[in-house]
């Protein structure tokens, strides 16, 4: 029994042994897999734990302003509070909306949308969930913030244009960026970041847009940010800010003043190029495009009939009509095919082979010499002009003075927005149909196939008024020292007496309407224009001459008129084109002397007060 | 043998004068550890775990010390008893069990809220050497010497594998199985059922798992596979060990654990930001201690004269062994998450309890290691 007991005692101290072997052998094991992970690889780990640990958060950069000659601004940032989801810490994309509902509004269809967009993009990437929330429901929804994982907030830029309708067409407006655009640059595809898509906001994008930055961060499991590490970040740069030309004041009082209109006008300070106002009416609010604008906002702006989503200024294509009479006469004249004081027989009518060619008064002008011929806009006496000229020169002369090119204004500018100046060529290779001396005739009066946008033709006036090589431009330079385009400065001198006496003596196509500038001691020069959208045919005159105003909206004529100021040592152009606003002088002319007006008055470009006094020197006129 | 000859200390100052002082400090130093740690894992508060946790210990070293003082003559007659009570406990786990996280493992008396496996773990451990300190030697391999305790031993394993609660079940099995080795089983049977064993695994795998169960040990294979689902566990974990490197990342500077990547890191994985924040030496050290232990406990079974209390103190010995184990070859990707606590480290009240009474049975053996009480007359004697 006692051996017996022994027995067992020894056979229990064996096993023990062996068991205890056993664990030995498996605490070494763990010990060596310790050894393993915390020595031998630890430099994996660490960095695996790095970046678990830290994340960068991409930092989109201000956008830089737009600002008017004086520093207004005209696209600024304000501040947005947004709340953004990141599907990969949420978990369930759909219960943390859920969640978030309970804290703020959020409509079903909202977080369908959402959830739509979560589903196509990356794990990583943030959605937008909200934009431009009021301070109440963005502090909720932060207070209750450690219930909402995944949900971060995020106090954003947004761009805001503080007088929307004025300069819509100039700054344009900036959207989220397509998909194809985006990418995978992640700045472009944050749903904070905007670029610009049209106007000055695109041409202009790359300076505007700035860098962006990354803040290192301190994120636990749930990606809530514990800490920053601005230290350790590459800070946003922010867009430069760019200064325009235009001159806000002179902008909305010229979008004020063509109010109701379909409409454009430009005026250009003619020493610098400098245009100080850009206008195209009716305009709309960009600020609707930024946040994305509704569907049906969006189709009433495009399919009204006045077009306020197209800017008429730089991509409206008019017949010049009779604005281009001042250009003609100083081609007649440097060519030296008309002598000034030779007079041409008008009686309403010519006859070109066997057709006949009206003057826009029916009852004739008379006889009439250069000086007339543009003061009364006589059409007899241009169809003379362009005769003797040919229709090379006059495209050599409508070149030389801006026309048919496109400029580079620092927005951008359609190609097809180049106008037109007919050539042979042209007609040939597009209509395949010889030129004719009835197609010089044409555009002699600025008709037929020729073309020019708003802007060319306050290029074209500001080239006529100083004889200089004068380019436009959005963007602030000062005065500029523009090529002469070596004119006979006695020929020039003629045609700036005609101009002036459009408006200032008596029979002069807006003497009645205009009288003059309306600013004591300055003169205005000008031409109008009525461009004919209709011809009323031989039958309907038979009926009773039809009106143009018994014409619908569409059909009638536009109204065109080209003018600077001072009349001596000009500072000031403008043009100003209304769409079937009837004859140049009626629709268009009032608006564009206030507009002259209002610059001569406030003289942007600040050099006035000289040419003001020297206005009042006799002997001139 | 010098050790056969010792008396048995009958009054209070005589047991507390055998009373294995080294081990209890042992203890203590664990217990503290387990303190810290859950202090750091709270980010530097008491609250809500550490201030528990001290609490329990304190409770659970009171336990110990008293339960050292009973003699081996009183756990035997408890030793049935307990077994059956804790068989009705796991039964009504079944019937009335709290459910948390798809595991019914909670039943709650009253204010108490208690894990009834934890108690099976003490009793069938009691039982079973009750059982071998009764059956003479010889009976040891015999037939009916296998089939009692092999029920004794699959009633229980079988009721927690339906909790479901595989990491609990094995180590009652292997507890359970460490017993019978010990109490003497012939080799053959071992070589036996090692083989049937290695045979019945794979079909065990099949069938007798719970889906969850079957994807851990997938993902155990391949946490790569499910990073950011089931594998999340074990890649953290392993980043944070790793991160860890010779020395650590300081007190309450573990990132992983501070920042919550870690799940659980106040239960399972609280040897993680104990790695994390005290590298490979604070591991060791750790392990060392848990080593130093369980050597001491084996010694005191080694001293024990009676079969009963050599086979109590090597199948406690034994839990605690695979608790360790398991739970630190869990954390490092050696074996798959199976939910296994770290003895006194991890946050948990009935395991605590259960841990320290068990540790309270093998410093009582150690000063009743002269005891030799009688072979019982049967299942109720």
């Amino acid at each position: 029994m006692k051996r017996d007991k022994q027995e067992s005692q020894a056979q229990f101290n064996r096993r023990a042994v062996l068991l205890a072997g056993l664990g030995g052998a498996a605490f070494a094991g763990l010990g060596a897999r310790l050894y393993s992970l915390q020595v031998h690889h630890q430099d994996r780990y660490r960095v695996m734990a790095e970046d678990n640990q830290f994340n960068f958060r991409l930092q989109t950069p201000a956008r830089g302003r737009i600002l008017d000659r004086f520093g207004e601004p005209i696209a600024d940032n304000r501040e947005s509070y947004r709340i953004v989801l990141i599907p990969e810490q949420a978990g369930d994309a759909r219960a943390a909306l859920d969640r978030l509902a309970e804290f703020m509004d959020l409509s079903e269809e909202r977080r369908e949308r959402i959830l739509a967009e979560i589903a196509r993009s990356p794990r990583f990437q943030p959605v937008e969930v909200a934009e431009d929330l009021d301070w109440e429901t963005f502090s909720r929804v932060n207070l209750f913030l450690p219930d909402l994982p995944g949900i971060t907030p995020d106090v954003g830029e947004v761009r805001t244009y503080p007088y929307p309708q004025a300069f819509a067409h100039v700054a344009g407006y900036v959207q989220a960026a397509s998909e194809e655009a985006a990418g995978d640059d992640p700045l472009l595809l944050h749903p904070g970041f905007r670029i610009g898509r049209a106007g000055v906001e695109a041409a202009m994008d790359e300076r505007l847009r700035g860098a962006a930055g990354q803040l290192k961060v301190e994120v636990n499991a749930y990606g809530r940010v514990i800490r920053e590490l601005p230290e350790q970040s590459n800070p946003a740069v922010r867009g430069q800010d760019v200064t325009l030309s235009i001159d806000a004041s002179a902008q909305r009082f010229g979008t004020e003043r063509l109010a109701g209109e379909s409409a454009a006008a430009v005026t250009l300070d003619i020493a610098s190029g400098e245009i100080l106002s850009l206008v195209s009416t009716p305009s709309f609010d960009p600020n609707l495009f930024v946040t994305g604008i509704a569907a049906d906002d969006f189709r009433a702006l495009n399919e009204n009939e006045y077009r306020p989503l197209f800017n008429k200024a730089t991509t409206g294509l008019y017949a010049p009509a009779s604005t281009i009479k001042g250009m003609m006469a100083l081609a007649a004249l440097e060519a030296g095919v008309m002598e000034p004081g030779e007079r041409v027989y008008c009686r309403g009518h010519t006859e070109l082979g066997n057709r006949r060619f009206h003057c826009w008064r029916r009852e004739g002008h008379g006889s009439v010499d250069l000086h007339e011929g543009i003061k009364t806009s006589c059409d007899i006496y241009f169809y003379e002009v362009a005769e003797r000229l040919g229709i090379e020169r006059i495209h050599a002369m409508a070149t030389r003075m801006g026309l048919g090119q496109l400029y580079d204004i620092g927005m951008h500018i359609p190609a097809r927005a180049d106008g037109l100046v007919p050539t042979p060529q042209w007609k040939r290779a597009r209509r395949g149909q010889p030129w004719t001396t009835g197609d010089t005739y044409n555009v002699g009066i600025g008709q037929g196939d020729m073309l020019a946008s708003p802007l060319q033709l306050a290029v074209m006036t500001a080239r006529l008024a100083s004889g200089r090589e004068v380019t436009p431009t959005l963007l602030r330079r000062g005065a500029t020292d523009f090529a002469s385009l070596g004119l006979d400065p006695e020929h020039q001198e003629r045609v700036h007496r005609a101009m002036r006496a459009v408006v200032h003596e008596p029979g002069g196509t807006s003497y009645w309407t205009l009288q003059g500038l309306g600013v004591e001691g300055v003169e205005m020069a000008g031409k109008t224009g009525t461009a004919q959208v209709y011809s009323i045919t031989a039958a309907e005159r038979a009926e009773g001459l039809r009106e143009q105003d018994d014409l619908p909206w569409r059909l009638r004529n536009h109204g065109l008129f080209i003018g600077y100021a001072p009349a001596i040592d000009p500072q000031y152009a403008v043009a100003v084109v209304v769409e079937h606003g009837g004859g140049g002088s009626r629709a268009a002319a009032r608006p564009a002397r206030d507009m002259l007006k209002d610059l001569i008055e406030r003289d942007p470009a600040g050099r006035l007060p000289r040419v003001v006094a020297a206005a009042g020197t006799p002997g001139e006129g | 043998m010098a050790v056969f000859t010792q008396t048995v200390p009958r009054d209070l100052r005589g047991k507390l004068y055998e009373i294995n002082w080294a081990f209890v400090l042992l203890v203590l130093l664990v217990g503290l550890i387990g303190t810290g740690m859950l202090y750091s894992v709270a980010g530097g508060d008491w609250q809500p775990w550490a201030v528990r946790h001290a609490g329990r210990f304190a409770a659970g070293f009171a336990v110990m010390l008293i339960a050292a003082l009973f003699p081996p003559r009183f756990w035997m007659g408890l030793a049935y008893p307990a077994y059956l009570g804790a068989l009705v406990l796991l039964v009504g786990v079944e019937l009335m069990g709290v459910t948390v996280m798809g595991a019914q493992r909670w039943i709650e008396l009253g204010p108490l809220r208690m894990q009834p496996s934890e108690v099976m773990k003490i009793a069938l451990v009691l039982a079973l050497a009750r059982y071998y300190h009764d059956l003479p030697q010889e009976k040891v391999s015999s037939l009916g010497g296998l089939l009692i305790p092999a029920g004794m031993i699959g009633a229980p394993v079988l009721l927690i594998l339906n909790q479901p609660d595989l990491g609990t079940a094995v180590l009652v099995g292997a507890t359970g199985a460490a017993i019978v080795f010990m109490a003497g089983l012939s080799w053959r049977i071992i070589v036996g059922a090692g083989v049937a064993a290695a045979i019945a695994l794979p079909l065990a795998i099949r069938y007798g798992l719970e889906d969850y169960q079957r994807e851990r040990i997938a993902t155990f294979l391949n946490p790569e596979a499910d990073p950011l689902g089931a594998g999340y566990n074990i890649i953290q974990s392993k980043i944070a060990l790793g991160s860890g490197g010779f020395t650590g990342k300081g007190f309450m500077q573990g990132t992983q654990s501070q920042l919550n990547y870690l799940p659980e890191h106040q239960t399972d994985f609280i040897f993680t930001t104990l790695g994390e924040e005290w590298g490979f030496v604070g591991g060791i050290f750790v392990m060392a201690l848990y080593a130093l232990l369980l050597a001491n406990c084996i010694a005191v079974a080694m001293s024990c004269r009676s079969a009963f209390l050599r086979l109590v103190v090597m199948g406690i010995t034994t839990t605690l062994a695979l608790y360790v184990f398991i739970n630190i070859a869990m954390v490092m990707g050696v074996v798959p998450v199976v939910g296994v606590p770290l003895p006194m480290i991890s946050y948990g009240g009935t395991v605590m309890l259960a841990v320290l009474f068990g540790l309270g049975l093998i410093l009582g053996a150690h000063v009743h290691r002269g005891a030799e009480p009688p072979k019982g007359a049967g299942l109720f004697g």
